[in-house]
């Protein structure tokens, strides 16, 4: 075996155990490195009341109901499998909606409803023209609602 | 591949390359940020905010490409001792981290209209923060002592450095599949686009444009690290000559 194919050999298995630590490494974070937890995470008792922790999940369509106060909202987050109603006072981002992805941090009220200091609006991986074509060329954009 | 470790032959492609790529790549970044602003209608959802993607994309994947282009010249580097191999890996670290930098600052300014906040920890910034640290500590480490290495080949611990540091490259890339994370699932994968085509083709240009001044960037740096160890091995031999 010539020296190079040594080197060679010898850096494979290098790059092959890096490799493998890496995935050991991201798989044992898991759950560390999760940014939000899931309403069937919460559901399924993996939050205490009153520990701080992020929440995401779709606004449910027909949920969201602005209070008498008019700032307070409450709306249900939900992933499919279980929902949880969510309360928050403030301004929420633009992109805030109903069927669309929020991130929300906060805790967890003895009644089950998540209190959120911040609500963070998420998009999905969707990008396309307003309208699929159908614009008139002369006409602009509708404002984003 | 051993013939352009000639570093005369080596110039001889590299200097009409450049002329080349820096044309072509600014001619195609001027094209796509002309239809992206102008030709293509906003998104659906997020308005004329979207239209940032077309810096943001390529800036993402030539800062992840650098990192992969900078390990493989390091591997190459350690194996066959290719005199190119340390060369092109510095002049990769400083545009790399231009762009690294550039992604994370283009995101920044998306993030805050549409996910109202400028930075989040989550598992897609995290790791591209990362990067942007590794390529600092890559240029610290080969800019010091290391600089004055004959010929600008790399030492044994910036080799490592470049391939231990290519495992966080498909951390990045899965860190929004394994994680669930603030940033949106990929857009494009193999299996097709979820960017629509009237959106989609300027990225194309902008995506291929930064490509190409990546590239130009990468030969000039390198032809003037090639220039410089020569300008040393030139007062070196000066000095010796004074000596005798």
């Amino acid at each position: 075996m010539k020296a190079k194919h040594q080197r060679l050999v010898l850096a494979l298995f290098a790059v092959a155990g890096i490799a493998g630590a890496g995935v050991l490494g991201a798989s044992a974070l898991r759950d560390e490195a999760a940014y939000f937890r899931t309403p069937v995470e919460i559901k399924g008792g993996k939050a205490a009341v009153g520990e701080p922790m992020r929440l995401g999940g779709m606004v449910a369509l027909g949920s969201i109901a602005r209070q008498s106060d008019g700032l307070t909202i409450r709306f249900v987050a939900t992933d499919g499998k279980a929902s949880v109603p969510v309360e928050y006072k403030g301004i929420v981002p633009d992109l805030f909606g109903e069927e669309s992805g929020m991130v929300a941090d906060g805790r967890m009220r003895a009644d089950g409803t998540f209190v959120a200091d911040r609500i963070l609006a998420k998009h999905d991986e969707r990008y396309m023209p307003p309208q699929m074509g159908e614009m008139p060329k002369n006409m602009k954009a509708p404002a984003v609602t | 591949m051993h013939a352009y470790a000639n570093p005369t032959r080596f110039l001889a492609i590299a200097r009409p390359l450049t002329r080349w790529l820096l044309g072509v790549g600014l001619l195609l970044v001027l094209a796509g940020a002309w239809a992206g602003l102008t030709q293509v209608p906003g998104d659906y959802k997020q308005g004329e905010t979207a239209r940032i993607l077309y810096v943001h994309v390529p800036a993402a994947w030539l800062g992840m490409g650098g990192w992969t282009s900078l390990a493989l010249a390091g591997l190459i580097q350690m194996v066959w001792r290719h005199p190119l191999s340390g060369i092109a890996a510095r002049a990769i670290a400083v545009p790399g981290m231009l762009f690294t930098a550039l992604c994370l600052a283009t995101g920044s300014i998306w993030g805050k209209p549409t996910w109202g906040t400028w930075w989040e920890w989550d598992g897609r910034m995290t790791s591209m923060l990362v990067l942007l640290f590794l390529y600092a500590g890559f240029i610290a480490l080969t800019n010091g002592d290391e600089g004055q290495r004959q010929g600008g080949s790399l030492s044994r611990g910036a080799a490592i450095y470049a391939l231990v540091g290519a495992i966080n490259i498909p951390i990045i890339n899965r860190s929004v599949v394994w994680w669930n994370s603030l940033h949106q699932g990929p857009s494009i994968t193999l299996r097709g686009s979820s960017i629509d085509n009237a959106l989609l083709w300027p990225l194309g240009l902008t995506l291929l444009g930064f490509s190409l001044l990546f590239g130009a960037i990468v030969l000039m740096r390198m032809r003037r690290i090639i220039a410089d160890n020569r300008v040393a091995a030139r007062l070196r031999r000066l000095a010796d000559d004074e000596g005798n």
